[in-house]
């Protein structure tokens, strides 16, 4: 079985360890911590999505991938776009959840709800399906744990403030991400609505698709084992 | 010899009570009255515009998509005033030059604005309050650097006089930067820049440029002088009383009770900078992660701290409890002067005294007394300090 590339979201990163732990059973599964969300800060000319995907082309060649799998969420699935946009010789098929990264509505409507400036409890309604069961309760976290979500923000903002959470030309280059592809969105998700993962389907050349039900932008951490399912599915057969 | 400086934020008072949810951001501008505006504007330049008869100096700065501050755009109200005025030197604390985005147009605002003036502009950089990053959308994760990016291309603007250079940074691009008119003061106008943290202190004193500490009180102003003049030791120059300056608030009137009334409603500037929805205060990578995350963990209640290391709400401080942190001074203009040389004294001196002489609900007839009474009655004694 070739090798499967995990690309994670901007939040909430420890959170998906069980679906990785069902991903990567019996498989060469890689899931690198993105430069500044691995704790150093990066390189002050590495801050842009162009510059994951680079990097993750530069890793498939390092590794002489064939026909690898990358599965990428929300952050990382714009990534896994951007990557086979430019290339896709060692890319065999992508698993995407929830991705953002392509501006698909008008000047004056997001496809993205603006998180940064939520409060609390309304980003953690828009995140999950389940907030009450699974958005942290930071009032009960060690100083370490919120300290590493500040630094989530910190990377998210870094990498995706402007235009926010999109490449503005991503949608017309979409043609070249001729792979096989599975879009799986929460049916509850309020950053990234099922609606856009329909509509951005219809513009991928090779794309399937599918809901999971109760789960919100991160079906990986809220439906861990449904989500593995259907990932799984799509890897033994696309 | 203590320059006094009277700031006042032109606020939109009227609109306060309509807007329970906060005062910043989101609020809708159908509550701003445009001829009620026009009547306050005028006031507000009228109130600066006296300050030339009575010896102050004028200190501006803005905010946006705010009732609290209606200047949005700095340099107009000193542009006014810079013909208004003869003799008060114009400083604008400050241009948010992180939040920018075309900084040859700021060094040009300057530049131009020295020279109307006959060289009476001070040139304050701020970064900005963190609730300032939605209505710019700058990237709060990048404002450090793109700050500095901005600083080196205006100092550089302003002070290249043989033709145009080129300049392609990280924030910034541009094929022939070639700033018309060049400056009247030389080099370039004096730099201030405000710093609230021991760290950006640092790096200003490099610089040696003046220093602003805002309401920082008996208990973090000298924390934060004191980062500035061990950086500037190491940089290897000593930093006169001219490097420092405060803001606070002051209320003098005829008798106690009169100066403590005027700074108790002056303070409505201080009691409202909380009022903002808290996902404002706290945008991504604005700070230092161990600071985001007690935001993160407590919420945006900002605390002032007394000089005895006691705190109160910042949101519903009394006057008694502003003077007893040493961000009010109120009282007769001889109680003024005594709490402002006790003040100095205790921070380790300084030669700017930044007046919010006037602020919130606080009326022209009340300003125009303040100012007065402080310039004929206290300033000659501050002037000595």
């Amino acid at each position: 079985m070739s090798l499967v590339l995990f690309l994670h979201g901007e939040h909430f990163i420890a959170m998906g360890r069980p679906f990785l732990d069902r991903l990567g059973a019996g498989r060469e599964l890689h899931a690198p911590l993105y430069p500044g969300y691995d704790g150093a800060p990066p390189d002050p000319d590495f801050r842009s999505v162009d510059d994951l995907a680079y990097r993750y082309l530069d890793l498939l060649e390092e590794m002489d991938a064939r026909d690898a799998t990358i599965v990428g969420c929300s952050l990382g699935g714009w990534v896994a776009l951007e990557m086979a946009v430019r290339d896709r010789s060692r890319i065999g098929r992508i698993a995407l959840l929830a991705p953002v990264g392509v501006k698909l509505l008008g000047r004056e409507e997001r496809d993205f709800a603006d998180l940064p400036f939520m409060r609390e409890a309304e980003a953690a309604r828009t995140l999950f399906h389940d907030p009450a069961r699974w958005a942290p309760d930071h009032a009960a976290l060690d100083e370490a744990a919120v300290e590493t979500i500040a630094l989530e923000r910190q990377w998210a903002a870094w990498y995706g403030w402007k235009p926010y959470m999109h490449n503005p030309v991503l949608a017309k280059w979409l043609h070249r991400a001729a792979v096989p592809t599975l879009l799986l969105w929460g049916e509850s998700d309020g950053f990234a609505a099922p609606e856009y993962g329909r509509r951005l389907a219809a513009r991928l050349p090779d794309a399937r698709f599918e809901t999971i039900p109760d789960a919100g932008h991160y079906p990986h951490i809220e439906r861990a084992d449904e989500t593995a399912d259907a990932v799984l599915a799509f890897l033994e057969n696309a | 010899m203590m320059q006094v400086w009277h700031f006042s934020e032109m606020a939109y008072h009227p609109g306060w009570e309509s807007l329970p949810d906060g005062l910043r951001n989101v609020i809708p501008s159908r509550v701003y009255d445009p001829e009620v505006g026009a009547d306050l504007y005028h006031r507000y330049l009228d109130e600066w515009a006296l300050c030339d008869r009575l010896g102050l100096n004028i200190m501006v700065n803005e905010h946006h998509a705010t009732a609290t501050c209606t200047t949005s755009v700095c340099t107009i109200p000193m542009a006014i005033l810079a013909r208004e005025t003869e003799k008060a030197r114009l400083l604008c604390l400050g241009m948010p030059i992180g939040n920018r985005m075309d900084a040859v147009r700021v060094a040009e605002e300057y530049a131009m604005l020295d020279v109307i003036s006959r060289g009476r502009v001070e040139m304050g950089f701020v970064k900005g309050a963190p609730f300032e990053i939605n209505p710019a959308n700058s990237n709060p994760a990048e404002l450090e650097e793109r700050f500095w990016e901005a600083h080196d291309l205006i100092v550089k603007a302003m002070t290249t006089h043989d033709g145009p250079f080129n300049w392609e940074g990280r924030h910034y691009h541009y094929r022939e930067v070639n700033v018309w008119p060049r400056p009247w003061q030389q080099p370039h106008p004096p730099i201030w820049m405000t710093v609230a943290s021991p760290g950006s202190a640092q790096r200003v004193a490099r610089k040696g440029y003046v220093i602003a500490a805002l309401n920082t009180g008996y208990v973090h102003t000298p924390v934060v002088y004191g980062a500035y003049r061990e950086s500037a030791a190491e940089a290897g120059f000593d930093p006169g009383p001219d490097r420092f300056a405060y803001l606070c608030i002051i209320g003098v009137g005829e008798t106690e009770a009169e100066g403590k009334r005027r700074a108790h409603q002056i303070l409505d500037y201080s009691r409202t900078t909380p009022r903002v929805q808290p996902q404002f205060f706290y945008p991504p990578g604005y700070s230092p992660a161990a600071r985001m995350s007690g935001l993160i963990r407590s919420g945006s209640e900002l605390r002032i701290q007394r000089r005895d290391g006691s705190d109160f709400p910042m949101q519903d401080g009394t006057v008694e409890d502003f003077m007893a942190a040493g961000v009010a001074f109120a009282g007769t203009p001889a109680q003024v002067v005594e709490q402002v040389e006790e003040f100095a004294a205790a921070v380790g001196g300084f030669e700017h005294l930044l007046m919010m002489g006037q602020g919130g609900f606080l009326s022209h007839e009340d300003t125009v007394a303040n100012l007065t009474l402080f310039s004929e009655e206290a300033l000659p004694a501050i002037g000595r300090m």
